[in-house]
């Protein structure tokens, strides 16, 4: 029998291209989250982590080739499911009551279409850059003097903004719920939820999407409550003095002339 | 007591059916769900209307011939019990109580409230057997089986067939039943030869009935009139993905 036949004909092996794609997925966001813990570090941490993934160069297609293909495999594997069980009762009860079902496992779906749409957001605003004009992607100056995008303030301006903050934390919290059911079913779908520790499992897979829901909020109530600031001068406004050895940082004009130098050798 | 019923009727699976309203009056309470219907079905006849078709059997709760959808849940309120014992003592009087068929495309409606589940039986043939050599019995005890084990695949042995967990499932997946049976042949010794034929004929029956696929919500569980636990699932899920990989790599027979 052929593998993908399984993966993708059976009702089985569907379930499990579910669990594993969605493992995938769950395995990126956690990374995602680490990596922007990093914004409450100086701003050379998280614009040089930038950086460094976006010169990868072809390591870095390959990694989102694969991810979109995992999205996609998660998203046409969960339409296929969803038709064949509509399918599977054409005329429904006139009254059904829910006897256990998580409301998380009962609004998958809608969870998962917000979640899209975020994504699809997400990656026009931060990685296509269209979404809010030049002014919205300003470039900063590392201390080894490499001029690299200022991911630090581009996310501090985004999350300044109190709609686009609001729907961030509405669609990570989707996400938490989505993973509530989600984490354990993964288990359950590749066989590995057994009775010795389903309950630990269930109690952890709670504590890890709480965690991961307050990892993220917990940045946007930074920005929001002026706890991390914008420190590049040229986006902030103001120029740091000059001589000044408390952070170690350039000043405008060096910042300027560095950005100019870049443009100029880049052209 | 007196309640209110209003009962699915349906001439055959080819026709519409539609809601009747019936009032079922003093009824006692510790008469069974199916002694209620057996007096309303009596004055049905004496009224010389066609009685409400119910599907039923041995009446104690193991043969899984009763089904319903009773007030929402399959085999009504109480936890743990088939329709044939679900007394009215459940109910207030008073109560309107709506009572439909087991819906699932796997399951066409025969009449009224009895549904065809022949899928069930399909499954069974596919691989919900031992084959075994007939002559003298064993002896007993023969094949030592760890208590574990064996309170286990007693457990999944309970299922009764009913098709409650086809009911209850927003999707009418049958992978309660399915991991049932199968598990309870998986789990023993003399199942081992035939277990990874079985998993794979067992799970492409079910999707070949029309059944639908598990979310994982475990409504079947809490509807199953023996309790069987989802745990099951997981066992099968390992099972038919092993038998898969091991499909894969096998080599082929002479």
């Amino acid at each position: 029998m052929n593998i993908l036949h399984v993966l993708f004909k059976t009702s089985i092996g569907k379930k499990v291209a579910m669990a594993v794609t969605g493992f995938i997925l769950f395995g990126f966001v956690i990374g995602h989250l680490s990596g922007n813990l990093q914004i409450f570090a100086h701003p050379d941490k998280i614009n040089g982590y930038a950086h460094l993934l976006e010169s990868l160069g072809p390591a870095l297609w390959v990694i989102r080739l694969f991810l979109i293909v995992t999205v996609v495999v998660h998203i046409w594997v969960a339409v296929q499911l969803t038709f064949e069980n509509r399918a599977a009762r054409p005329d429904g009860y006139q009254k059904q009551i829910t006897l256990r079902a998580t409301l998380a496992s009962r609004y998958m779906r809608w969870s998962g279409f917000v979640v899209l749409a975020f994504i699809v957001y997400h990656i026009l605003h931060f990685t296509v850059r269209v979404t809010h004009g030049p002014g919205a992607y300003p470039m900063t100056v590392l201390a080894d003097g490499t001029v690299v995008r200022d991911v630090h303030s581009m996310m501090v301006l985004g999350f300044q903004n109190p709609l686009l903050a609001t729907c961030y934390l509405i669609s990570v919290g989707l996400l938490s719920w989505h993973l509530r059911h989600g984490l354990v079913s993964m288990f359950q779908s590749i066989g590995l939820r057994t009775r010795p520790w389903s309950r630990f499992l269930e109690r952890v897979s709670v504590i890890f999407c709480v965690l991961y829901f307050l990892g993220n909020a917990l940045i946007v109530v930074a920005a929001m409550t002026g706890q991390i600031r914008i420190q590049n001068p040229l986006v902030a406004g103001y120029a740091c003095r000059d001589a000044c050895d408390v952070c170690g940082a350039i000043n405008t004009e060096a910042i300027v002339e560095n950005v100019d130098v870049a443009k100029d050798n880049q052209s | 007591m007196n309640v209110k019923l209003r009962v699915w009727r349906q001439k055959n699976n080819d026709t519409e059916g539609g809601f009747e309203n019936y009032e079922a009056k003093d009824l006692n309470p510790n008469m069974s769900f199916l002694e209620m219907l057996d007096v309303v079905n009596e004055n049905l006849t004496d009224d010389g209307s066609d009685p409400i078709a119910f599907a039923y059997d041995c009446r104690e709760g193991i043969c899984g011939t009763c089904s319903c959808m009773i007030d929402g849940k399959p085999h009504g309120p109480e936890t743990g019990v088939a329709t044939c014992q679900t007394y009215m003592r459940s109910f207030k009087d008073g109560d309107t109580i709506t009572v439909e068929p087991f819906k699932a495309k796997a399951f066409p409606i025969v009449k009224d409230l009895v549904t065809d589940r022949e899928a069930f039986d399909k499954i069974q043939q596919a691989g919900g057997f031992v084959s075994v050599r007939t002559g003298a019995a064993p002896d007993a005890n023969a094949i030592p089986i760890g208590k574990d084990i064996a309170d286990l695949a007693m457990d999944a042995a309970a299922c009764i067939g009913c098709g409650a967990c086809v009911a209850a499932c927003k999707n009418s997946s049958a992978m309660l039943f399915v991991s049932a049976k199968a598990g309870q042949l998986n789990l023993l010794p003399q199942g081992q030869p035939e277990k990874d034929t079985r998993v794979l004929n067992m799970v492409a029956s079910m999707d070949e009935a029309g059944f639908g696929n598990c979310t994982n919500q475990y409504e079947c569980s809490a509807a199953c009139p023996k309790l069987i636990s989802e745990e099951f699932f997981s066992k099968l899920n390992r099972d038919y993905m092993k038998a898969s990989v091991k499909t894969l790599f096998k080599a082929k027979a002479l």
